[in-house]
């Protein structure tokens, strides 16, 4: 195939790798997109799924805005913002942003929500601040699924980034926006690889992070001198 | 807002609103064709569903803007051909729902298949009168996930030249012209919106004991 062989005559080509237009750039510039938006949009759904999951109040209304900000087309919100507020980067957090906030407040309130209500009244019982209770029984034990949520977000914004280009700015984008301008469809290819081999690197950082940060009896993953899972993670308050 | 140029290109927005409901549905029509049978298979036999639940998050992590740009070059289709978007779209829409179905199935208690044997009902019918109607309310749920998001990923195909009201947007943008992007925004998101609530009504008529049991 010989869309193949183009494809690696794009990566063999050492003037790819380097100065403003090169793969290593390109890619630096697509992770700053998706982490500065993936960190806004964190900043904005944790508390706000911690609070709803918490108190149950307002979770309909919190749900729903969500789901309604899913259908919104992120290209159409970012010319509409591009031709609002002039080029830059905004426009393109906005964009972003709006794409992330949704999953991960589903996911915190899910998590916060599927606690076991004997566990909070016990954590209550001993005297735990409301704030204690959150932080250090809703969501240690929510993590999973709030990483699932933050996951999901990550993988979409990086996957959207994309659009930044059509905006005049970098990431990954470029080529796909410039390939298509001058027919090089090798060129688009390469983008196109180079986003989803991003995503997929994404997913397993968020793998490893799953691993690392929630609580081994959480994760089924007793510690040696194994007692059952459900005291464990009472343990990991005094390790 | 420039409402003259709304009368004026009605056609134009029919058209492009039909191409849309096209490049969205009809993948999710095609991706629950392919969901159920695989899912079936999931839920039957238990040493699939791990490598089939990796296998569709490999799949949904894959952005849409690259498979739109992938499938020209492994199906030798033309970039510009709406088909590419449609089998991209089928791929998110069949992998995120192989899920869901075999959820929903493996969500079916033994007693419940025991007791639908034990009353006369052999295999493939219990399969499609107990475990399917069982499973539905989890098929739904990935129904509508899938339906709104295949509907707001198809205007990212105007990057590439087809993307229903997505052109709109890249019309607009180009022109600095606000109407035709907030005509694509609004008749998207109530697009969506549609979709939604016929997906939810469908449901509930097909699910009425789920309904039920809430008053009891």
């Amino acid at each position: 195939m010989n869309i193949l062989a183009e494809l690696f005559g794009f990566f063999a080509d050492p003037l790819r790798w380097s100065g403003a237009s090169g793969i290593p750039t390109r890619v630096l510039e697509h992770l700053w997109y998706t982490a500065l938006a993936l960190t806004i949009a964190t900043a904005i759904a944790l508390p706000i799924g911690l609070l709803i999951g918490h108190t149950g109040r307002g979770a309909f209304f919190a749900i729903n805005i969500g789901n309604a900000a899913r259908s919104f087309p992120s290209l159409g919100v970012l010319v509409l913002l591009v031709l609002l507020a002039g080029l830059g980067i905004t426009p393109v957090l906005v964009a972003l942003v709006v794409l992330g906030v949704p999953p991960i407040i589903a996911s915190t309130y899910a998590g916060v929500r599927g606690v076991d209500p004997a566990t909070i009244d016990a954590a209550r019982g001993m005297g735990m601040t409301e704030r204690g209770i959150v932080f250090k029984v809703e969501l240690p034990i929510a993590l999973p699924l709030i990483l699932s949520g933050l996951r999901s977000a990550a993988l979409q914004i990086v996957a959207t980034a994309t659009i930044a280009a059509y905006v005049a700015l970098g990431g990954l984008g470029r080529y796909v926006i410039d390939g298509l301008a001058v027919r090089d469809f090798a060129e688009m290819l390469a983008g196109a690889v180079l986003v989803a081999l991003l995503a997929i690197a994404i997913d397993v950082v968020f793998a490893i992070f799953g691993r690392l940060v929630v609580s081994d009896g959480l994760a089924g993953r007793g510690p040696r001198n194994s007692r059952p899972a459900t005291e464990s993670t009472t343990d990991q308050e005094y390790v | 807002m420039d409402w003259d140029w709304l009368t004026s290109n009605r056609a134009l927005i029919t058209d492009l609103l039909t191409q849309h409901v096209y490049l969205a549905l009809v993948p999710v029509a095609l991706g629950l064709a392919l969901a159920l049978p695989i899912g079936f298979l999931t839920a039957r036999f238990a040493r699939l569903y791990p490598p089939m639940l990796a296998a569709s998050a490999v799949l949904y992590s894959i952005p849409s803007i690259a498979l739109f740009i992938v499938f020209p070059g492994i199906l030798g289709t033309q970039i510009l051909d709406p088909i590419n978007i449609v089998v991209a779209l089928t791929i998110y829409a069949g992998a995120l729902l192989v899920r869901s179905v075999a959820d929903g199935l493996r969500s079916v208690s033994d007693q419940v298949r025991q007791s639908a044997t034990a009353v006369g009902y052999e295999r493939w019918r219990r399969v499609l009168k107990i475990e399917l109607p069982i499973a539905l309310p989890f098929i739904f749920a990935g129904l509508r996930f899938v339906t709104v998001a295949n509907i707001s990923m198809v205007s990212v195909g105007a990057l590439i030249g087809i993307g229903g009201l997505g052109q709109l947007f890249t019309d607009g943008f180009q022109r600095s012209f606000f109407t035709p992007i907030i005509v694509g925004m609004v008749l998207s998101v109530l697009l969506a919106l549609c979709a939604d609530i016929a997906i939810v009504t469908t449901q509930r008529f097909l699910t009425p004991w789920t309904r039920a049991g809430r008053t009891t």
